[in-house]
């Protein structure tokens, strides 16, 4: 077998409306498989699972084996069949320029998945009545954040990524006078009273709320109306041996602070936060219901908007299906809490959104066109036939 | 004679609906169709006292009929009557299905007790009330998904009861003797109430007894205010904003600082003293005299209930499924003799069956001011819609009967689970807030279910593909050909539909959540369905399978469209449970099971298929 051979047996088998096939089939099968798992694992873990990997793994006990191609494996042999059969297949005729279009915009659309997946980061935002904000914070990344206090007029931040916590690792960092050390690190948990002397050889906190609560380890849950809770035991190393050890938690309302070589600190386990150039208040959050029920008929905020070079200061309404686009940033009425004096905004950043409409346009005219053609032939068909019989 | 008929059979068939649409007429000395078309508000919406006496029947008993312990047939509106006015009498009629026997077993009550060995009047229930309450409150702990029948069945029969007591306490106070007379003399008793009070502030001399009684009223009112649940009291100004609706215990007590009654209550109270006391005329002028003032007020609400009522009463569905019925009959004929005439009938009744539909269709969104599909209910009817439209368009092409065979089938079938969808309660629902867009339900919903439609209908075509092929001689190779284009042509068609409408799904929830796919259930169901029917046609074009391969995909693409319409939704309340285990999934199990049975047929050698075996 020489290469060329092999080279045109590669090239048969990528253009091979079999594996296009073949293929569909494999993509069927991984959807229904990810929808039934959904009842085991949520929503975000199935799509790690299934979708955002080359290979899925059937685990039992330690074992994990290899059961079927994943989500990338079946969409790149997609794309490449789809590609590789229009370049050695591509004639220019009216009569497959709909089939041309609708997989020109199926490209479009799988690659606009897979920047999505790549890009798209997810935030929520808080806010009660009257509390301004100019930040999000994320659904599942923790960062632990050290703030210098010292100047009245601006916070110094150093905040520490979930990554490195998770690691144990020790942190020296050129902002902070002392070493952080990451005791150990729950990535679920609840906080209980340290009741009694029994508990208290258990926790390993010095000072801080850890002297008076500690965190014992929970199941992480993967459910999409739970979050993890994390909480960590930290140690700081100052030039001159231990300085203490606090517990944190997202769980803990309010910083910890505490003194050092004559710096004000604070310390504290949060969800990451992503920081805006501009921010919102809330001025008014509004649950409508159906008269004489509990079905809502609608949410709504009404938010001011505010730069601080003063360019943007205006009030806006965001409710159900109408998102506030700022600034590369989508904000949308998401929930509420707090009998309806909180509002959540989920914050989403997605570079690539425009992609699946301009894909969906482009899909929807390949295939109104392909069908109109199909229809007219066949019509004049017919009219032949019914001509020949009469 | 059998020239004329497709003629004869249409004006048959158009003289039935005829009759069907006719305006209901009273049947007795009460203007009870009058009563029936009075609007009041109820779970979000303005409709007919027909409509809540029609659906509460269906809740309780699947079925819209009454029968008095005499055997007298009782109308809707006569019911309601008497669960409003006459508890005493309303809790004889045997109104309630209970069918699980351990339930029964719970209320020492035996099938041979009840009307039909299954349905049971409150009186009957009543000494079993306190089980059932702690049964239900155990039950309700666990969650919805993961009860046993028994469970469900408790909590199904509690709610029931939950929902007649409210009823029955819409416009008379549960244990308050003499209630409606004490409310018929409001007028004399509050102002006197009122001025004993005063005179009571005063320091003054005054009346106790009056000022007790007025204290009484108003612990009475509030109570009522708290459980009634009908709110048949529209707002003084005749506004047509659904806010201002009160609830009869609300109304009377912001009457009571006052000592004037709305018009709307004083009506109400009149009525039931007229109803109560066996006063056809009384009855019947208090009522007219109330309309007259609606129809100042409100003359659009009235209306829309008016027309709503008629709706109710002429059930245009349930006589759109008998014709579909019929024609699916007439069609299946005109294959084995007559087909011209026998095919120009059948499709003269499907037509007519499916304009039916359609005005029905239509009503309902005029009646709802949305778009056809706002819930399950509804996507039933307008799968069997759209998939009976395209099936006219393929007789009137190919002439052959096969459309209006599979017309009558899924209009039938679709209407019929319509039907049973229904027992759910009112199926004008109000949207929740998510949903709330015409625009997208316009566009988004009803392409996604046309695409259902298409779907199916391509299914059904392979089906009668293969029955008839198999079983008859009578598939020719014409016939064969016609069918094989037209299930092509039907998925090309589809493929269309389902892609449009699940990218349409994509961009409304890129609107409201903030991503175009979101991997849920429901989306993947409706992705599903596309990539089957993208696989069809790839496949066919690929020449990987032939006519008789093309029939096995469309078919399995029935089982596809059905996992996809209401397995997901199954899959919502949870896999891992007993609870999923009811009866809508065993039906779906079974249409599965006689889908893979079609195509294990359609897999037998061609020469032991009768067609083509000679």
């Amino acid at each position: 077998m020489n290469l060329s051979t092999l080279w045109r047996d590669l090239r048969a088998f990528l253009i091979s409306l079999k594996l296009t096939v073949a293929m569909i089939a494999f993509s069927i099968v991984l959807v229904l498989a990810a929808t039934l798992d959904q009842v085991n694992l949520g929503v975000w873990a199935v799509q790690q699972k299934y979708f955002h990997c080359f290979v899925v793994y059937w685990n039992f006990g330690d074992f994990s084996l290899a059961v079927f191609p994943g989500g990338y494996t079946i969409g790149g042999l997609l794309l490449l069949n789809l590609i590789a059969a229009h370049i050695y297949r591509f004639k220019l005729s009216w009569r497959k320029s709909g089939i041309y279009l609708a997989h020109s915009g199926l490209i479009l659309l799988l690659a606009g998945e897979l920047f999505t997946g790549l890009w798209q980061d997810e935030y929520q935002m808080r806010l009660d009545e009257g509390e301004t904000k100019n930040f999000s914070e994320s659904f599942r990344a923790i960062e632990l954040a050290i703030t210098d206090t010292t100047d009245a007029k601006f916070d110094e931040v150093v905040a520490i990524p979930e990554s490195v916590l998770a690691d144990k690792k020790s942190v020296q960092h050129p902002k902070l006078p002392f070493r952080v050390e990451v005791k150990s690190y729950l990535p679920n948990s609840a906080l209980q009273a340290r009741s009694g002397a029994g508990d208290a050889t258990a926790s390993i906190a010095t000072t801080g709320a850890g002297t008076q609560l500690i965190a014992t380890p929970q199941a992480v849950t993967y459910k999409q109306n739970e979050r993890n809770l994390p909480s960590a035991y930290v140690e700081l190393h100052g030039p001159s041996g231990s300085i203490g050890t606090w517990l944190v938690s997202t769980q803990l309302i309010d910083a910890q602070r505490f003194e050092f070589a004559d710096h004000s600190y604070k310390i504290a386990l949060r969800f990451a936060r992503h920081y805006n150039p501009y921010s919102l208040t809330l001025l008014k959050f509004s649950h409508d219901r159906y008269a004489g029920t509990e079905i809502p008929k609608n949410f709504s905020s009404r938010i001011r908007l505010t730069t601080p070079d003063g360019r943007d200061n205006r009030e806006v309404l965001i409710y159900m299906n109408n998102p506030l686009r700022y600034a590369g940033l989508t904000f949308y009425q998401a929930g509420f809490e707090n009998n309806d004096r909180t509002s959540i905004l989920q914050v989403v950043r997605n570079p690539s959104w425009l992609l699946p409409y301009i894909a969906c346009a482009v899909m929807t005219l390949g295939l109104g066109i392909q069908f109109a053609i199909h229809l007219v032939a066949f019509v004049a068909r017919r009219r032949n036939v019914v001509a020949a019989v009469a | 004679m059998k020239k004329y008929l497709p003629q004869i059979a249409l004006l048959v068939a158009v003289a039935a609906v005829l009759v069907s649409l006719r305006a209901p007429r009273n049947t007795g000395e009460y203007d009870f169709v009058g009563f029936g078309r009075l609007p009041i508000l109820v779970n979000g919406r303005v409709k007919p006292l027909d409509t809540v006496a029609r659906t509460s029947l269906l809740v309780l008993q699947g079925r819209q009929r009454v029968k008095a312990p005499d055997g007298r047939s009782v109308s809707p509106e006569e019911w309601l009557l008497d669960v409003l006015y006459r508890p005493e009498i309303a809790d004889t009629y045997q109104t309630f299905e209970i069918v699980h026997p351990d339930v029964l077993a719970m209320l020492n009550l035996t099938p041979e007790d009840g009307a039909g060995k299954k349905r049971f009047s409150f009186h009957q229930l009543a000494p079993g009330l306190a089980e059932l309450d702690r049964q239900s409150k155990l039950a309700d702990n666990v969650e919805s998904a993961a009860r046993s029948p028994f469970q469900r069945a408790v909590v199904q029969l509690r709610d029931g009861v939950v929902l007649y007591q409210r009823l029955q306490s819409s416009l008379l106070a549960p244990g308050v003797d003499h209630y409606l007379d004490r409310v018929a003399a409001f007028e004399q008793t509050v102002p006197d109430g009122l001025a004993a009070l005063a005179a009571q502030r005063e320091g003054k001399p005054h009346n106790a007894s009056a000022v007790k009684t007025l204290h009484e009223l108003g612990e009475t009112f509030s109570n009522l205010e708290s459980i009634a649940y009908l709110l048949p009291i529209p707002p003084l100004d005749g506004r047509n904003a659904t806010s201002g609706w009160l609830n009869s215990g609300a109304s009377l007590r912001r009457s009571l600082s006052t000592g004037k009654l709305s018009p709307a209550m004083r009506a109400y109270i009149d009525l039931g003293v007229a109803w109560r006391g066996y006063q056809p005329a009384q009855f019947n002028t208090t009522l007219a005299a109330y309309r007259v003032r609606l129809e100042g007020d409100m003359p659009a609400v009235l209306t829309r209930g008016n027309v709503e009522a008629r709706f109710n009463s002429s059930q245009p569905f349930y006589t759109s499924s008998l014709l579909y019925v019929t024609a699916f009959l007439i069609a299946l004929f005109s294959w084995l003799r007559w087909p011209d005439v026998l095919a120009r009938t059948a499709f003269w009744i499907v037509s007519l069956a499916w304009i039916l539909a359609t005005v029905g269709i239509g009503v309902r969104m005029w009646l709802e001011n949305r778009p056809p599909v706002t819930n399950l209910y509804s996507s039933a009817l307008f799968v069997g819609w759209g998939a009976v439209a395209l099936c006219l368009v393929l007789e009137s092409v190919f002439k052959n009967a096969i459309g209006s065979v599979a017309a009558g089938l899924i209009g039938f079938a679709t209407l019929l689970i319509a039907h049973h969808l229904a027992l759910g309660g009112d199926t004008l629902e109000m949207m929740r807030a998510v949903l709330d867009s015409n625009f997208w339900l316009a566009t988004h919903v009803v392409t996604v279910t046309v695409g259902y439609s298409a779907t199916f209908l391509a299914g059904f075509l392979a089906l009668i593909y293969v029955l008839r092929g198999a079983f008859t001689r009578s598939l020719d190779q014409r016939t064969a050909d016609a069918l094989a284009r037209m299930v092509y042509g039907i998925v090309c068609f589809a493929t269309l539909f389902s892609f449009l409408g699940t990218v349409l799904g994509g961009i409304w929830a890129d609107q409201s959540w903030g991503r175009f796919w979101g991997w849920d259930p429901k989306e993947n169901g409706a992705l599903i369905i596309v990539l089957w029917n993208s696989l069809i046609l790839h496949a066919r074009w690929g020449g990987l399978v032939k006519a008789r391969g093309l029939m096995v995909l469309a078919i399995f693409g029935n089982v596809v469209t059905a996992w996809s319409w209401f397995g997901v939704n199954m899959l919502g309340v949870g896999l891992h449970s007993y609870g999923f285990m009811d009866a809508a999934f065993w039906w779906l199990l079974a249409f599965v099971a006689t889908q893979l049975a079609a195509m294990l047929i359609a897999g037998l050698p061609l020469n032991r298929w009768r067609s083509f075996a000679g």
